[in-house]
């Protein structure tokens, strides 16, 4: 991997913030674009615009078989079965609002449970309580442990007859916890519960094979991906997909409809109501094609060289404490300086060029958990350098002067 | 007894002797730690003025037509510019506060804070200060 190259291909990294070269070290909320994504939504606009799936005109027809391609190459990314099992939507919140959505219309009533975790994103808890609110289900929640890990004895012991789905993070985006998301799959299967799994912060670090999971619901956002915003991907096993009802409702949808009675379109289109985001739908394939010829085994080499490099770095400094120990950790460093409130260390960072999440990164049980207001958390993508987490050590250092 | 504007300029006056970030930060940094702080009990969710990165705490006063407000941050960099706040607005009656315009923050180079998505409390608070102003002047009336 050459990640001067590699470096040049993305425009924003060239730029400067506050007078310094920009270290872009908040790829966990939202990943940076290369040029060929860029150029592909522009050209898209430029040259190939038009509504899909309606037209018999030359350019529906060719933004439709773009479209379509884009499906393709999302279900060979992830290996899904069919490419009937890749639904477009706006991206993870969506997706899981689509399946919590589905199980309170069709398969949750009261004394039902939700099995989530204490480390999830906003995301993957408010739709499954407001799911529980509207059908008296429960929800339930795997806690964790010191170092920011599931304590597995507790989610078996949650298991039970009443468990509808379990709806988990693969990796986690406050800490960098690589959950053991095969156990539990594993053990939610041979009681016949279905697994969602949110794999936002998980897609940019590894090759994710959902056949190989085994899982029953993956959810993705493009944005964290290198692709565009506003676009995502739910990956559902058919049989689950042609069991839950419709989402919204809408244009594309349909098969018939007639004030009487609508019929529903077969899948994916069933979840694909009204015009989508065409052109992140394809900015994301040339996105994941990106991905694809540097490969995901040497990104997550080289992801977790700058880890490893950065965890002991930062050690160094005495009074900063690393938030999420994990053994397997995606390349997300969570800590606190010394008694410093995140918004100190964070506004004073960016005074040098360095961007960091300062907050609870939408997670505030787990800041709850651990007793703190949040942390800063840097997070590293393949176009990150060592000397970039050089200069976020010296940046912290000064941070320490000016508050001590 | 000074105007909220001569309070103001006196804080910018005092900015213009740093030329780079640091030395304004530092000043800041410096002023957040002389605020002499509430006690944890008086941090209680009563007197909490929300924002979603850092946490600021105001507590109004009057006496005489003329208000005093105390106020604390878990930010050092909030609290500072909070005090600054408290100083250019503490000692004035509802009405000088209902019609001031807090132009220093930004001639001090501190917009940004400013900004409602560094969602830090700081605009929230001084919304609730000019919330508290205009409830003691229909008081008074
Ligand atoms: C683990 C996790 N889940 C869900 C989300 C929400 O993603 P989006 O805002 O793209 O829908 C995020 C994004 O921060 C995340 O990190």
């Amino acid at each position: 991997m050459n990640i001067e190259q590699i470096r040049k291909e993305f425009p924003i990294l060239q730029q400067e913030v506050n007078g310094k070269p920009l270290v872009y070290f908040d790829n966990a909320a939202s990943t940076q674009k290369p040029k060929v994504v860029i150029d592909r939504v522009a050209d898209y606009y430029s040259n190939e615009h038009s509504n899909i799936h309606r037209g018999v005109h030359s350019l529906s027809a060719a933004a439709t078989e773009e479209y379509e391609l884009a499906r393709k190459a999302v279900q060979a990314h992830f290996n899904a079965k069919f490419d009937h099992e890749i639904v477009f939507n706006k991206g993870t919140t969506d997706g899981i609002n689509l399946v919590a959505n589905g199980f309170a219309k069709s398969f949750l009533k009261e004394g039902d449970e939700v099995i989530v975790s204490e480390l999830e994103h906003h995301s993957n808890i408010v739709p499954w309580q407001m799911a529980c609110e509207q059908t008296g289900a429960k929800l339930k929640v795997i806690p964790i442990t010191d170092s920011g890990e599931w304590i597995m004895k507790e989610f078996h012991n949650l298991l039970s007859d009443r468990t509808k789905i379990i709806a988990v993070n693969h990796v986690s985006n406050a800490l960098g916890t690589m959950n053991p998301i095969t156990d539990v799959i594993e053990a939610a299967h041979s009681k016949g519960i279905p697994v969602l799994l949110d794999g936002a912060q998980a897609v940019p670090h590894m090759a994710v094979d959902v056949q190989a999971l085994d899982c029953d619901f993956y959810v993705m956002s493009g944005h964290k991906l290198f692709g565009p915003t506003g676009v995502g991907v739910l990956y559902g096993k058919e049989e689950w997909l042609n069991k839950l009802p419709p989402y919204q409702g809408g244009g594309d949808m349909i098969k018939t409809v007639s004030f009487e009675k609508t019929t529903y379109n077969e899948l994916p289109f069933k979840f694909e109501a009204g015009t989508p985001n065409i052109a992140g739908v394809i900015g994301l394939k040339t996105a994941i094609d990106y991905v694809n010829e540097i490969g995901l085994g040497a990104i997550s080499d080289y992801e977790q060289e700058l880890l490893e490099y950065g965890t002991e770095k930062l050690s160094q400094i005495e009074g900063l404490k690393i938030y999420g120990t994990a053994k397997n950790k995606a390349s997300v460093i969570s800590f606190l300086l010394d008694g410093i409130h995140p918004y100190d260390a964070g506004t004073i960072l960016d005074k040098l060029g360095i961007a960091v999440r300062t907050g609870h990164h939408c997670t505030q049980p787990v800041m709850t958990r651990f007793g703190i207001p949040g942390t800063v958390r840097a997070s590293f993508a393949f176009y990150n350098t060592k000397e970039e987490i050089d200069a976020l050590y010296e940046g912290l250092l000064r941070v320490k002067k000016m508050f001590s | 007894m000074m105007s909220i504007n001569e309070r103001q300029d006196e804080l910018i006056e005092e900015f213009s002797m740093f030329d780079d970030w640091m030395e304004k930060y530092e000043y800041i940094i410096d002023m957040g730690k002389d605020v002499i702080g509430l006690t944890e009990e008086l941090k209680s969710d009563d007197y909490l003025v929300r924002g979603c990165q850092s946490r600021v705490w105001l507590i109004p006063a009057q006496e005489n037509g003329i208000l005093q407000f105390q106020a604390d941050s878990d930010a050092i960099i909030t609290k500072g510019i909070v005090g600054m706040v408290v100083r250019v607005l503490n000692n004035s009656s509802a009405d000088e506060i209902l019609k001031s315009d807090l132009y220093f923050v930004d001639k001090i180079g501190l917009k940004e804070h400013l900004s409602p998505t560094r969602s830090n409390g700081l605009v929230s608070m001084i919304k609730k200060i000019k919330t508290y102003a205009l409830a003691y002047s229909a008081k008074a009336i």
